[in-house]
């Protein structure tokens, strides 16, 4: 039960920290306390630049990989490819490439594959170990070979996402992306994972291919991937801060 | 005859009221991220399929239009209806989160903002404590003021202390400029123990440094035991804080808060 009594004892506090809580949306303050990300990432590249992720054994592997985000993607192209079992499915590698590329999944299976045993980090809190499988992302970009000016390997995915409560409403909808530097997209442990733990991924999980990028968040492993873009700035690309969540006020750099 | 005596150095004002301001944001940005997975694992992973690995949880249980709020720790369930699982929104609403209102930043659920201050104060926090420490290593403070001298640790001293503080026979004149055995061992426990501990145990949470750093998260058992060590060092220095804060008002408020900020406190004395 609720007790007037608890609201009460609350009333004086929260008069002090109504003024703590408008700080936070105040455009001077919220400059200043976002500059500790750049710090964070500007520190995590020089100590840990070329670190690997944890690698664990297969007993390790979580009974069941959360799905979290889209649990499937309802635009009717990404349908009708999943209705036809992925085959006319192309991932399209385009901008700022010597050639662009249109990949199928044989072609991706095709590449040297990479298969480990990672923790995955949701920005909640919860954790989950999953044996992944894919060619190393340096594989496709060398492929199609970088031209000057290439700074963000950027993912277009194919859900729409959108409604999740959050900042006392439900965020807006619109189509999922994510982005990384040149240094994670070299990195040998981010690939594009086509199995999870031996089996093809299910559709919760990101069916046909989604990223994997080790030293981040869970929200920068984008799956129902379409298109990956080589580009020089991330402005043009959704809300211009590089993906679906940093749009939504969620670090760019997700390594913390 | 009563005198003006330099109590605190600037040094010490400075990185004691950034400490406080970097603290009670982290806390209360803390209890807000905390609000967005609501459960402490033990381990390297830990989700919902995962429940044996749960030690402690919070939620909320029917009836709906008055619902009860609890905190699971251990498998003992206890009632919180109105702070813990369940409260209201400052318009009187229900509200299904962790931690009410005015104990978060902000005051809504929004992991997002409550993310970026707490890693911006996490930045406040490690180098105002190391600027803290460095003074303390290089002026000798550590030795002299924080960490108890062999002789305050002898039994009968401590007992002594103990004596005092439960009777609230606070130190006047002389012996007030310098600190007793139990205030040293919080002073000490806090700024030496459970703040790096909170650091290590944050650090540890972050697939970046884990990569950069393997022994981060393994010198825990894991990452979610991290996230664990994490809110019991949390809770350590939340009961700090309160004790800290009563303490201070039994004593003299006034006297005390005020040496913090002039650094100059009045004392009894016959010189």
């Amino acid at each position: 039960m609720l007790h007037r009594r608890h609201l009460l004892t609350a009333a004086p506090a929260s008069l002090v920290l109504t003024g703590c809580d408008a700080l936070t949306r105040n455009p001077t303050a919220k400059a200043i306390v976002e500059s500790g990300e750049q710090a964070t990432y500007r520190w995590q590249r020089l100590v840990g630049r070329d670190g690997l992720a944890r690698e664990f054994a297969a007993s390790d592997i979580s009974p069941v990989f959360k799905v979290n985000g889209t649990h499937e993607p309802t635009n009717p192209e990404w349908q009708a490819l999943s209705t036809g079992g992925f085959a006319d499915w192309r991932l399209k590698v385009t901008g700022l490439v010597g050639r662009e590329l249109a990949l199928t999944l044989p072609q991706l299976r095709a590449l040297p594959q990479r298969t480990q045993i990672t923790r995955h980090d949701c920005v909640e809190g919860w954790s989950a170990i999953g044996q992944w499988t894919g060619p190393q992302l340096a594989h496709v970009l060398k492929a199609a070979g970088l031209r000057d000016g290439a700074r963000y390997i950027v993912f277009l995915c194919a859900d729409d996402y959108g409604g999740e409560a959050s900042k006392g409403g439900l965020q807006s909808s619109s189509r999922y992306y994510e982005s990384i530097d040149l240094v994670d997209a070299f990195h040998p442990q981010t690939i594009l994972a086509h199995s999870l733990n031996n089996q093809p991924l299910s559709t919760g999980n990101g069916a046909p291919l989604r990223l994997r990028v080790e030293r981040q968040l869970g929200y920068k492993q984008a799956k129902y991937l379409m298109q990956i873009v080589v580009a020089d700035s991330l402005a043009p690309f959704g809300g211009g801060k590089g993906g679906y969540w940093p749009d939504r006020g969620y670090e760019w750099y997700a390594g913390t | 005859m009563a005198r003006r005596v330099l109590r605190h150095r600037l040094m010490v004002r400075l990185t004691h009221w950034t400490n406080a301001l970097a603290i009670i944001i982290l806390l209360m940005t803390g209890l807000n991220i905390f609000g967005a997975h609501p459960r402490l694992y033990w381990g390297n992973a830990g989700s919902v399929d995962q429940r044996e690995r749960v030690w402690l949880e919070t939620g909320a249980s029917p009836p709906w239009r008055n619902p009860n709020g609890w905190i699971e720790i251990a498998g003992t369930r206890f009632d919180t209806t109105g702070v813990i699982g369940v409260s209201r929104t400052p318009t009187g609403g229900i509200n299904f989160v962790a931690f009410p209102h005015w104990a978060t930043l902000p005051a809504m659920r929004d992991l997002a903002t409550a993310r970026t201050w707490h890693f911006f104060a996490a930045w406040v926090l490690i180098l105002n404590g190391l600027a803290w420490l460095l003074h303390g290593f290089i002026s000798g403070r550590l030795w002299r003021e924080i960490l108890p001298s062999r002789r305050q640790l002898a039994p009968a001293h401590l007992w002594h202390d103990i004596v005092e503080h439960a009777k609230l026979n606070f130190p006047k004149g002389e012996a007030a400029l310098s600190y007793e055995v139990l205030q040293r061992l919080a002073y000490a426990g806090v700024a030496l123990v459970l703040i790096p501990i909170v650091i290590l145990t944050g650090l540890a949470m972050s697939p970046g440094m884990d990569a950069a750093w393997p022994f981060l998260d393994q010198l825990w058992g894991g990452r979610q035991s991290a996230r664990s060590a994490h809110f019991l060092a949390m809770s350590g220095i939340a009961g700090f804080l309160v004790l800290h804060l009563v303490l201070v008002v039994l004593s003299g408020p006034i006297r005390q808060i005020g040496a913090m900020i002039t650094g100059r406190m009045t004392i009894a004395g016959d010189k």
